[in-house]
């Protein structure tokens, strides 16, 4: 989904409200938050439908991708590659290879919720930038797991209906580009992007993928630059090692969901 | 038809790269290397769609209406502006320009 920015709820409840005896948070305090990021990003759904639709991709295209991918940034990129003329094979590597970061929220999701096997399967569809973001911040499992189901459900059921709002007003719009909503998709990105952009490391990585996909773009077929320009992060991560670790970026482990978005 | 081929592997790719990270033991991807690497991968994917689909035209980098919609939506992103805001007004500058050129 449009994972963003937005605000990442920190807070422990109503100022004032007593804590519960067991030190954990107020449930109403974890589901107020919860809904916060659910519905602000679920709107966004919207863009989504608008942006897919004017990529050419039919209502049931559509509609599937929010039903079925359910992670905004892979999808974004999966309709702006084919809109592109890209092939379906490069345009689904890059997509897929923007979830799998989607893995990595699972693995720490997985200890803190501790789900019974069985409902693992079912969970996983809702394992994304924001779910994650609310979700580990939270003190005790019960909060957590209000959390992410809060988060989840909320999230899950606005993106695929605004999607679908989306893409039928996107044929009462017209000619999509006349509206400049072809702006809407790499806005997403760049709002995706500005807070992954903390220290050197990013910043380099992010410049070298830029010069690689625009670089590449008049030799290479259709989608495959932005596939070539994922080297970049091995690239400079090399570089950086071998340059040391007293960088300003030997900080620790980057994966907190707050970058993830 | 191609594109219902884009939409299924892309479909499969993602739940199951969120289920693997469900099912698989603790401590397997916990490698710092591994965790700097998965961190940064989006980061080099995400600058490299932005580019891409602001400055490119099919096969040709171009700068059109699209880039003073990115823009405002860097200046936006400055000012700490909410998503939607911040998409919002890249639709609008985008729109304003291109209906002046």
């Amino acid at each position: 989904m449009a994972e963003q920015t937005a605000s990442f709820p920190q807070s422990t409840g109503a100022p004032g409200a007593p804590p519960p005896p067991d030190g954990g948070k107020p449930d109403a305090a974890v589901v107020r938050d919860a809904l916060g990021v659910g519905i602000a990003v679920g709107l966004s759904g919207f863009a989504f439908g608008v942006t897919s639709a004017g990529s050419g991709l039919t209502l049931l295209q559509t509609c599937a991708l929010s039903l079925l991918v359910f992670t905004g940034a892979s999808q974004f990129a999966l309709v702006g590659a084919l809109a592109a003329g890209g092939n379906p094979y490069t345009a689904a590597a890059g997509a897929f290879f923007l979830g799998v970061r989607n893995a990595l929220y699972g693995l720490r999701l997985s200890q803190l919720l501790a789900l019974p096997r069985p409902l693992k399967p079912l969970a996983a569809q809702w394992v994304i930038d924001e779910t994650t973001a609310v979700t580990l911040p939270q003190p005790t499992r019960r909060a957590a797991r209000i959390a992410f189901s809060v988060t989840g459900l909320t999230l899950y059921v606005l993106w695929n209906l605004t999607t679908l709002v989306g893409a039928l007003g996107a044929k009462a719009l017209g000619d999509t580009e006349t509206w400049g909503l072809d702006a809407a998709g790499p806005a997403v990105f760049l709002a995706l992007l500005a807070p992954m952009l903390k220290s050197a490391t990013e910043r380099v990585t992010a410049g070298l993928a830029v010069l690689l996909a625009l670089g590449l773009l008049p030799v290479l077929p259709t989608g495959v630059p932005v596939l070539v320009s994922a080297l970049s992060a091995p690239v400079v991560l090399f570089l950086m090692g071998r340059a040391g670790d007293r960088g300003p970026d030997a900080s620790g482990p980057t994966t907190t969901p707050r970058e993830g978005r | 038809m191609n594109i219902w081929i884009a939409v299924g592997l892309t479909a499969v790719g993602c739940y199951l790269a969120k289920l693997l990270g469900l099912l698989i033991p603790a401590g397997v991807l916990e490698r710092p290397l591994v965790q700097r690497l998965a961190a940064l991968l989006p980061v080099a994917l995400l600058a490299a769609l932005t580019a891409q689909q602001t400055f490119a035209d099919a096969q040709q980098p171009v700068l059109d209406a699209r880039a003073a919609g990115l823009a405002a939506a860097a200046l936006a992103l400055v000012l700490r502006a909410p998503f939607l805001v911040v998409v919002g007004v890249a639709v609008v500058v985008t729109a304003g320009v291109r209906a002046l050129m």
